[in-house]
């Protein structure tokens, strides 16, 4: 900081202290710094908005304007008043000209730097990271369980193997050993020979699938399904966090049930009623047919307005309980636009029960796109709570919802 | 004969002097652009960090890159001055740019306006925002950079709202008012007091306690450093130090039409007298002057904006030409830039120059006005009033340590952006820590209260 340096005694080739250090540029990064505190301090909000999910891309997309030191001044007043120079007359109508400031002007003050708009680019994980930190969740911890997923690993070495097999160096130090031997063949011979050998080993699970129920019936608004989709992205970003591999499977119900791809799910919407089991009944059939539940790890989610139909409670419940209980977690999100029902629904009551049989389970009502985090937090934090090994009866996470 | 341009700086401090110029001795120093740009961004060569100067500095990067605002000097007026050049600068360019800047050492050590605010702030405003600077290093290390940083966002915030009228160091109010009237020496009292004498002596005693502020006070810099409740000795350092900078910043704001025309004014015509000065180096010159003074970018038909430049160097040409150069140098150390214009942009001078006034309505269509001299200098000066601010000031402190500040949407013809007043009262209310009220008006013109917290 010091300047009287620079002045007068000027030493050839002594560097200036304003060559080494920019203070333009040291507080341009706490204005940056300060941008991103902002973002930080409104990730909720900023997760909420279903725009900034870009499909597919590990980042998110977050416009933000330049700050603005603030200064007293007056409102914009509708009709401004200005001196200008050059060929018109009165009553003549201008066009817009980009409105230049004169040259050279020296700061005095703040005045008008215009409008400008950064895109500042996040890494999800870096926002995840955040929120975790944040909210203080408990990290999810991965399930190894009762894995017979396995592995060859390498262990030890034979005197016998296949040629590709062979380790050189330690079949090298087999031979110096010897030849330090009287009487030993200088050459390599069968006995020096060294190869490595491998061993299955089990592998911890580290695979997860996670199951993305939607109800697209009639009543499912466009509203509702981004939402749901909202939602189901950041389950998907909690969850990607714990495990190395995450598959999804998309199913969609409405009185019939389908799988579908990612980019196709989120457009599907469907008329008629809701029966829920066709959707558990769906999912049942393809973790039988793909995945064994012993080796990953199973989560369900489930997005509905909750209006199943009365007859097929019984069904539902039974296909529901099946589920459960080889899923590391059920969870189900009330997405409903109007009054807020509070999971007093069909399928809120199915869940309800679900949870108080001390199944890894729990249910929240989603009614807007700031409920998002709230959702996230709420399942992330119950399931985190599930005891490990068995499905004992813990006391049932305290429903939080707004 | 070339070289480089020191070697002509003396003959053209030389020159200057033989046309009558007066100024304090200059240091001139080039330096690289980026450090012009920081200049030009703090608007001193060293100054206090904040993240808003980073703002600037983004915005001012950007216009670089684009193309716009190339600058050749920044000078600092003092005794010495200390100029700085862009190392960028070719010859014919600084020869130009040493002119320029005797023009401004000339201004500024001459002018009414700058020599009240130097006798004031020092002759040395570059050494003294520097020790700014190291001060307000100094309570980052003690206090941490967030509650130093608070304590700038208030305090540059509001760094327009000064009183140059009042003197940089002011003494409090006095504690106590004055006594309503003087007692009235007449034969009556006289009698009384020879009555009961103690009676007669206790009525002075009860002295009232003037109220704070005793009047209206716009200077907020000053009042808040010296009458927040709960302000520690650094922060109202830290205030100071702002409102010396504002002091010191006034002028410069307050003449720029004059300043510039003046060194413009001067630059060419020392740059016609030089006859030392290469030829080929000369028909630069004259090409980098009619860059700066040209009132209209080159494809543009009309500017929306006035070039100070452009403009104080013909009225200080009209002016030198129909009444002097000593008329004219009598003007240049009386005026500030409202009286410059008012007194000297004359009618024929103005539609010369082709200058009008337009409205422009927020939809984006602008409409030129029918032409009338007063309302077009009101039209230039318009954004220079009190600094170029609204006028609020502090009116009281109420018992419970609430300030109220008091908007004169009178005089500045509306209310107040309320959105940015709040963030402002919010800066504010951080250093005071007592509420804050501000009074205003609305759209409609009925007063309207703004509080924080």
């Amino acid at each position: 900081m010091d300047e009287a340096g620079g002045k007068r005694g000027e030493k050839p080739g002594a560097a200036k202290w304003y060559e080494l250090f920019s203070r333009g540029a040291r507080d341009w990064l706490r204005h940056d710094e300060k941008i991103r505190e902002a973002v930080r301090a409104n990730l909720p909000d900023i997760i909420a908005g279903g725009e900034v999910i870009n499909d597919g891309a590990r980042t998110v997309r977050v416009p933000v304007r330049m700050l603005e030191h603030y200064h007293f001044r007056l409102r914009r007043p509708e009709e401004q008043q200005g001196a200008g120079q050059g060929k018109a007359k009165p009553g003549d109508v201008l066009a817009d000209p980009s409105r230049d400031q004169g040259p050279g002007e020296k700061g005095a003050g703040g005045r008008d730097e215009g409008e400008m708009q950064l895109l500042l680019e996040f890494k999800v994980d870096d926002i995840v990271d955040w929120l975790w930190e944040e909210m203080q969740l408990p990290n999810l911890k991965a399930r190894t369980g009762p894995s017979d997923d396995s592995d060859w690993i390498r262990e030890g070495w034979d005197r016998r193997g296949a040629r590709s097999r062979l380790d050189r160096r330690r079949s090298f130090k087999e031979l110096v050993k010897r030849r330090g031997a009287p009487g030993a063949t200088p050459t390599f011979t069968d006995e020096d020979l060294r190869f490595r050998q491998l061993a299955r080993r089990k592998q911890p699970a580290v695979h997860a699938v996670v199951f993305f129920m939607l109800d697209v019936s009639g009543s499912m608004s466009d509203r509702d399904r981004k939402l749901a989709k909202t939602f189901f992205f950041w389950v998907v970003q909690g969850l990607r966090r714990e495990y190395r591999s995450l598959e999804t499977v998309f199913v969609a119900h409405t009185t019939e049930a389908w799988e579908f791809s990612e980019p196709d799910f989120f457009q599907v919407s469907g008329t008629g009623g809701t029966v829920a089991s066709t959707g558990l009944l769906k999912v049942r059939e393809i973790m039988d047919a793909r995945y064994n539940p012993g080796r990953a790890n199973i989560y369900l989610f489930y997005a509905s307005d909750g209006d199943n139909s009365v007859s097929d409670a019984a069904e539902a419940r039974g296909a529901l309980a099946g589920i459960a209980a080889d899923t590391c977690f059920t969870g189900y999100v009330e997405v409903s636009s109007g009054l807020s029902r509070q999971l007093a629904t069909e399928t809120g009551k199915l869940f309800a029960e679900l949870q108080s049989s001390g199944c890894a389970a729990g249910s929240y009502a989603l009614n807007d796109f700031d409920d998002v985090w709230g959702a996230v937090r709420h399942f992330f934090t119950a399931e985190a709570q599930v005891p490990d090994a068995a499905p004992a009866p813990a006391a049932p996470p305290a429903q939080d919802s707004p | 004969m070339s070289g480089s341009w020191q070697d002509y700086t003396r003959r053209i401090e030389e020159l200057a002097a033989a046309q009558g110029l007066k100024f304090h001795p200059v240091d001139f120093e080039a330096v690289p652009d980026s450090f012009m740009m920081e200049i030009a961004v703090y608007g001193l060569p060293v100054r206090m960090p904040h993240w808003s100067f980073g703002v600037r500095y983004i915005y001012q990067l950007i216009q670089r890159h684009m193309g716009h605002s190339r600058l050749f000097e920044v000078v600092f007026p003092g005794n010495p001055g200390h100029a700085y050049l862009a190392e960028s600068n070719g010859l014919a360019e600084n020869i130009l740019v040493t002119a320029h800047v005797l023009g401004h050492a000339d201004f500024s050590r001459n002018n009414l306006l700058f020599r009240r605010c130097q006798e004031q702030v020092s002759e040395r405003i570059v050494e003294h925002a520097a020790n700014h600077a190291r001060q307000i290093s100094a309570a980052i290390e003690t206090h941490g950079a967030q509650r130093v940083e608070q304590v700038l966002d208030a305090a540059l915030a509001l760094e327009q709202h000064i009183d140059v009228d009042v003197p940089l160091r002011r003494p409090r109010y006095p504690e106590y008012a004055e006594d309503p009237k003087a007692l009235v020496d007449d034969t009556f009292r006289k009698r009384f007091a020879a009555l009961e004498p103690a009676a007669a002596s206790a009525a002075p005693e009860a002295r009232r306690r003037a109220p704070v502020p005793p009047h209206s006070e716009k200077d907020l810099l000053w009042f808040l450093a010296h009458y927040s409740p709960d302000m520690e000795s650094w922060e109202r350092d830290i205030f100071l130090a702002v409102r010396e900078e504002s002091f010191y910043f006034y002028p410069v704001f307050a003449t720029q039409i004059m300043n510039e025309g003046w060194a413009s004014y001067w630059h060419a015509r020392l740059l016609r007298e030089a006859d030392f000065v290469p030829q080929q180096a000369y028909v630069d010159a004259i090409k980098c002057h009619s860059d700066v003074v040209r009132p209209i970018a080159a494809e543009q038909q009309v500017a929306l904006s006035i070039n100070p430049y452009h403009l104080g160097f013909v009225m200080w040409e009209k002016i030198v030409e129909q009444d002097g150069l000593a008329a004219a140098r009598a003007i240049m150390e009386q005026d500030d830039d409202f009286a410059f214009v008012r007194n000297h942009l004359t009618r024929e001078l103005a539609e010369e120059l082709g200058m009008f006034r337009y409205s422009a309505r927020s939809d984006g269509q602008i409409k030129v006005l029918e032409q009338d001299l007063n309302a077009l200098h009101e039209a230039v000066l318009a954004p220079k009033y009190n600094f170029g601010a609204p006028i609020v000031s502090a009116v009281k402190v109420r018992n419970d340590g609430t300030l109220e500040l008091a908007h004169d949407s009178a005089v500045d013809g509306r209310g107040l952006d309320l959105e940015r007043s709040r963030k402002v009262l919010d800066y504010v209310q951080r250093v005071w820590r007592r509420p804050i009220v501000l009074t205003t008006v609305n759209q409609a013109g009925s007063t309207l209260e703004l509080t924080a917290p």
